[in-house]
C-alpha cells in the first residue's frame, strides 16, 4: 500500500453490510481511513451516510463484514474513544456551559456519584473552561443551555466531544439548523480545532458545498444497483471517494457559486 | 390579582345573604350557619383543650392528617420515582415492568381499601398505605413517561463522555426527572387528600376526615364548612410550597426545553 508509509489506518471497512430485516441499507463497503483524515459524507436521506455514522459510533451493529478501529473491530457501545455532535439535543439541559464540559471528568473520576466536590473538582475545572475558551465559550461558563443560542450550544457540544479527547469525532449534521452566518462561523471553527487536537473527523452533511470544504476526502452514498419493483432489495454504498485539495481562500459560497455554474 | 378575588368576594356575600334570609326565619337553622358561630365553633376546637381529654381537637385532627398525607406522599414518590425511573430508563425493565404498572394503576384504590384494613389493621399503616397504592403507580407511570422523553442523543453523549450506564442514571436522568416528580406529587395531592379522607372517614379515631364525617350526624355545618375551608386552604399551601420549591431548585427546567 502506498499510503501504508505516510500514517497508520485507523478505520477499516472490509466488505460491511447492513440489513434492516430486508431492507438492505449498506452494502459491500469496503473502505480505508488514516489518522488525521476530515472526511465528509453526502448522499441522499436514507442513503445510509447516517447508518453509517452510528456504526462507527457502535449505535448500530454490522450484519455482516468488519468494521474495524486500529485493527480490532469497534467497540459495541459508544465510549469515550468517539466523540459525537448532533444536530440537536445533545447537551444537558439542566448543567451550565461548564457543568457540562465537566461532567465527563466526573464519569471518569467518579464511578459511583458520577460527581465531584472541593478541590477533586477544581483539578477539572482550569482544563474545561480552557477548551470552553477555545470554543468561543468563555464569556458563558454560568450560562444553563436554554439561555444560548443555537450557535452557541452546538459550540458546547463541540467542547463536550473534545474533553476525553477523542481520537474520532463525528459530526452529524452538526450545522444543519444554524443561520448561514454563524455556519461560516462554526465551519472556521471545526477546522482550527481539527487541526488543534489531531482529530479524524467524520462528517454528515447535506450540504455538499461544506461538504467540499470542509473535508480531505469526500464520500457520496449511492445506491450502485436499482430494482423499480423492490427498492429495498439494493443497499447504498460509497459511489464517489473524492480527495479534496483545500483552497484555503476558497469559501463555500464560491462552491455554491461553482456548483450554480457547473 | 384583584380580578382573581372578585368570584371569591361573590360566593361569601351569596352565603351570606343566603344564611342570613335563613337564620332570620329560624334562628336555629344549622344548614347554613353563620360566620360568627362558625368563628365560634372554632374558637372552642382550636382554643380550647376538650374538658373530656384536654387535647385541642383541632390542632389534633391537623396534625394526624398531615402525618399521614406527608408520609403517604412523601413513600409514594420515592416509589413511584423508583420505579418511574426503572422501567422508564432501562429498556430490559420496561418490557417486563411496564404492562404490570400500567394495570396496578387501574385498580381503583378505594375498591381494595377493605383488603387493607384486613391485612394492616384499622390503625395508621392501612391509611397510608391507601395513599401509597392509590398514588405511586400515577407518579411512576408519569415519571416513566418523562423518563421515555429524554432525547436519546443526549444518552448517547453521556456515553460518548465515558459515563456508565449507573452514571447516566443518577446525572442525566434523575436530575432532569426530580421537577417532573414534584411536578407529578403537586398533580396527585388531590387524589392524596381523598384517599385521606375517605380512610379517615372509614376508620379512624382522629383527623379531618374523621371529625367531618363525625358531626355530619348532628348536622354541624358549623364544624364541617370550616374544616373544608382549613382542608382547602392546607391543599393550597402544599401545593404552593411544592412550586416555589421545584421554582427555586430547578430554575432551568422553567425556560424552555434546551
Amino acid at each position: 500500500m502506498a499510503n501504508a508509509v505516510t500514517a497508520p489506518v485507523l478505520i477499516e471497512a472490509k466488505n460491511l453490510w447492513k440489513k434492516y430485516g430486508s431492507n438492505v441499507v449498506l452494502e459491500r463497503l469496503n473502505i480505508r481511513v488514516t489518522a488525521g483524515e476530515f472526511i465528509t459524507m453526502v448522499g441522499t436521506s436514507g442513503c445510509g451516510k447516517s447508518t453509517f455514522l452510528k456504526m462507527l459510533l457502535g449505535m448500530e451493529q454490522p450484519t455482516a463484514g468488519h468494521l474495524l478501529l486500529n485493527g480490532k473491530p469497534i467497540p459495541s457501545e459508544p465510549d469515550q474513544s468517539r466523540g459525537i455532535v448532533f444536530q440537536q439535543y445533545s447537551v444537558f439541559p439542566h448543567l451550565t456551559v461548564l457543568e457540562n464540559v465537566v461532567i465527563a471528568r466526573e464519569f471518569e473520576h467518579s464511578p459511583l456519584l458520577g460527581k465531584l466536590f472541593g478541590k477533586h473538582k477544581a483539578k477539572y475545572l482550569a482544563d474545561a473552561s480552557a477548551l470552553l475558551e477555545s470554543v468561543g465559550l468563555g464569556n458563558a461558563l454560568k450560562k444553563y443551555p436554554h439561555e444560548l443560542s443555537g450557535g452557541m450550544k452546538q459550540r458546547l457540544a463541540i467542547a463536550q466531544a473534545l474533553i476525553r479527547q477523542p481520537q474520532i469525532l463525528l459530526l452529524d449534521e452538526p450545522f444543519g439548523a444554524l443561520d448561514p452566518g454563524i455556519r461560516a462561523d462554526m465551519h472556521q471553527l471545526i477546522l482550527k480545532l481539527w487541526r488543534e487536537h489531531q482529530l479524524t473527523v467524520f462528517m454528515v452533511t447535506h450540504d455538499l458545498s461544506e461538504g467540499f470544504y470542509l473535508g480531505t476526502r469526500l464520500w457520496v452514498f449511492d445506491k450502485l444497483r436499482r430494482d423499480p419493483h423492490a427498492p429495498e432489495a439494493y443497499g447504498a454504498s460509497i459511489t464517489y471517494d473524492l480527495p479534496v485539495t483545500r483552497k484555503t481562500d476558497q469559501t463555500p459560497a464560491d462552491l455554491k457559486a461553482a456548483e450554480i455554474a457547473l | 390579582m384583584l380580578l382573581g378575588i372578585i368570584p371569591f368576594a361573590l360566593i361569601v356575600l351569596v352565603y351570606l345573604l343566603a344564611s342570613d334570609a335563613r337564620l332570620a326565619e329560624n334562628a336555629t337553622d344549622k344548614l347554613l350557619p353563620s360566620f360568627l358561630q362558625m368563628g365560634e365553633t372554632i374558637n372552642t376546637y382550636a382554643l380550647n383543650a376538650s374538658k373530656r381529654t384536654g387535647e385541642y381537637l383541632f390542632w389534633d385532627d391537623t396534625y394526624s392528617s398531615l402525618k399521614r398525607l406527608l408520609l403517604g406522599m412523601g413513600i409514594a414518590a420515592l416509589f413511584g420515582f423508583m420505579l418511574g425511573i426503572l422501567t422508564g430508563a432501562i429498556p430490559t425493565l420496561h418490557a417486563p415492568l411496564a404492562p404490570l404498572l400500567t394495570v396496578v394503576s387501574l385498580v381503583p384504590p378505594m375498591a381494595i381499601l377493605p383488603i387493607l384494613f384486613i391485612v394492616f389493621g384499622l390503625d395508621e399503616l392501612s391509611k397510608v398505605a391507601l395513599i401509597v397504592i392509590g398514588v405511586a403507580p400515577i407518579i411512576a407511570r408519569d415519571i416513566q413517561r418523562c423518563a421515555q422523553e429524554i432525547p436519546r442523543e443526549q444518552l448517547i453523549k453521556a456515553q460518548t463522555l465515558g459515563a456508565s450506564s449507573w452514571q447516566v442514571l443518577v446525572r442525566v436522568y434523575t436530575p432532569q426527572l426530580l421537577p417532573r416528580l414534584i411536578n407529578s406529587v403537586r398533580l396527585s395531592l388531590g387524589s392524596g387528600w381523598l384517599f385521606l379522607i375517605a380512610a379517615e372517614a372509614i376508620a379512624s379515631t382522629d383527623g379531618l376526615g374523621y371529625r367531618i364525617f363525625l358531626v355530619r350526624r348532628y348536622m354541624s355545618m358549623d364544624v364541617i364548612l370550616p374544616y373544608v375551608a382549613w382542608i382547602t386552604l392546607l391543599a393550597f399551601l402544599l401545593d404552593w410550597l411544592l412550586a416555589n420549591i421545584s421554582k427555586k431548585c430547578f430554575a432551568w427546567h422553567y425556560q424552555g426545553a434546551a
